[in-house]
């Protein structure tokens, strides 16, 4: 009997199946032990990958709950490709749709901010933007400005407290806080090491049109509308200050 | 005109181990006399980063071998040429002394199954993990080792015992095989077969690279003994056993002492390799002495 690949893989991962036709042992029988060896090795590698990448989700949930929702995800979604530090980029949606996880509403944005960080730590070296640049453009010209964004920015925006909720979880005991505050997180790295702040609303609405290419002008324009208390230099600065911005030539600065 | 020294030999014959993100600051720190360091090629894959950062300051102090886990050479379905391309420019970039990987599979139409998956050793296969080889050893511009497998299971359909497979794959693409002496126990407990036997069997002239790691014990469904390659532990007696035996017909190879779970301070990872490395210099003094008698 040919073994072939196929059902091999459709094997392991659905334990209800038996062991592929063709697989044997020295005894000349199939051993369903032996074969299961293959089958945790899959699932628990992959666990593993998600729960190193998404340790506060992890944490919010506890172990055994974890991993029956990475078995649930791994069976519907496998890494497209080997490397798996890249896996999970698709596990926040999951989890957002995830029935048994209803109850924690903040959970999926969780796993977006945590997605972001790892994504941060992988990206292309970039020096940020620096301050004095923008501080040097004429304030008439810097409406027409956009940015581009740093390799490594990120950001997510919550209808939870999801920084809040991060922060607290670097460290080993998890005092109470309120989750049902919105939040904007955004995560840079100016150099190597990834850094994780929360913006105040209208700077987050501020910060998402900049990263999607609008001008300043029609940035700024955004988030007075949303908020009337919106800053501009304030917050222009602070992004920058932070590593959101690459060190590119500025597209519509004529100077 | 000097020899050209054979790319399978370009590691130095001592003991290494594999990079941990958490020991970099302290090897950077102590700067500890270990042979080379070896490091999983897929955790380098992003843009850049500490990762990269770390493993600059590696290559400019120690060899470096850099070892695949992700190509699925074994795979029915075609090589995937853009992880290819990332191995590429991986060595362009760091130009590692080494370069390896698994007879094995672990992608599938579904996708990536992170596992050493094994395969049935006959003509076609053959065939196709030869041309595999040939065309990692094409994209990537350099010879490649090729390891053999710890496997739990067997094929009705296997017609070539596993030394045979690896030494026709190695004599028609001119790749290198590397030796994993634990592998060799899992796989002979496993299925019933003589360790020594396997080592006095294997073609010791291509091998450019020793694995050493610790195995998992268990049970299978009859109550026969399992051993599980599992990278977590010390190596055991026996395979150090196995290991002074395959040195001894094989003359000082470079070791690596693999492990990658549950993973241990460094000074832990230090003893190991001291270990293998002892195994190393008595080779070295008998074969040393040998040549003085000669001269």
């Amino acid at each position: 009997m040919t073994m072939d690949q196929s059902a091999f893989a459709a094997a392991l991962l659905d334990p209800s199946l038996p062991v592929p036709a063709g697989v044997t042992c020295a005894r000349g029988e199939p051993d369903a032990t032996r074969f299961s060896v293959y089958r945790n090795n899959v699932v628990a590698s992959l666990s593993r990958a998600l729960g190193e990448r998404f340790p506060v989700v992890r944490r919010l949930v506890g172990d055994e709950f974890f991993n029956g929702m990475a078995r649930a995800f791994l069976t519907v979604s496998l890494p497209r490709s080997p490397v798996i530090f890249a896996y999970g980029d698709t596990f926040p949606d999951f989890v957002a749709g995830f029935a048994p996880a209803a109850a924690l509403p903040y959970l999926a944005d969780t796993a977006r901010l945590e997605a972001n960080w790892t994504r941060a730590y992988h990206a292309a070296d970039a020096t940020p933007l620096p301050v004095e640049r923008l501080l040097a453009i004429a304030p008439e010209r810097l409406a027409g400005i956009r940015l581009s964004p740093h390799p490594a920015v990120a950001l997510a925006r919550s209808d939870f407290a999801i920084g809040t909720i991060w922060q607290a979880h670097q460290a080993e005991v998890v005092g109470s806080m309120i989750v049902a505050a919105s939040e904007s997180v955004l995560v840079t790295r100016p150099a190597f090491d990834v850094r994780v702040h929360v913006v105040p609303p209208a700077d987050g609405v501020f910060a998402d049109s900049v990263l999607r290419g609008e001008t300043l002008g029609e940035a700024a324009a955004t988030a007075f509308a949303r908020h009337p208390d919106f800053d501009f230099g304030h917050a222009l600065l602070g992004l920058a200050s932070l590593g959101a911005f690459a060190d590119s030539p500025l597209q519509g600065d004529p100077a | 005109m000097n020899a050209i020294t054979p790319s399978t030999s370009l590691l130095p014959a001592r003991a290494g181990l594999g990079l941990k993100p958490e020991h970099v600051g302290e090897i950077l720190d102590t700067e500890p006399d270990v042979g080379f360091f070896e490091v999983h090629a897929e955790n380098y894959m992003g843009d850049g980063g500490a990762p990269h950062r770390a493993l600059g300051e590696i290559v400019a102090r120690y060899p470096l071998s850099l070892h695949g886990v992700g190509l699925s050479i074994g795979a029915e379905r075609p090589l995937d040429t853009a992880h290819l391309g990332r191995l590429r420019a991986l060595i362009d970039r760091y130009r590692p002394r080494s370069f390896s990987e698994h007879l094995a599979w672990s992608t599938h139409e579904s996708g990536f199954l992170n596992d050493l998956l094994p395969l049935p050793y006959t003509a076609s296969t053959l065939r196709r993990v030869a041309d595999h080889v040939d065309q990692v050893q094409q994209a990537v511009g350099r010879q490649m080792l090729l390891e053999n497998p710890s496997t739990y299971i067997l094929f009705e359909d296997s017609t070539i015992h596993e030394i045979d497979f690896l030494e026709r794959v190695a004599a028609r693409t001119g790749c290198g095989l590397l030796l994993d002496v634990n592998n060799v126990m899992v796989s002979a407990v496993n299925h019933r077969a003589d360790p020594f036997a396997y080592i006095d069997r294997f073609p010791v002239e291509r091998v450019g690279e020793i694995h050493l790691a610790g195995y998992d014990e268990t049970m299978d469904g009859a109550g026969d003994r399992l051993l599980i390659d599992a990278h977590g532990s010390p190596v055991s007696d026996d395979v150090s056993a196995l290991y002074r035996h395959t040195i001894d017909r094989a003359g000082p190879l470079p070791t690596l002492i693999e492990w990658d779970n549950d993973v241990p301070a460094f000074p832990v990872l230090l003893a190991e390799a001291a270990r293998a490395e002892a195994v190393l210099d008595s080779a070295k003094s008998w074969r040393d002495g040998r040549l003085a008698r000669r001269a």
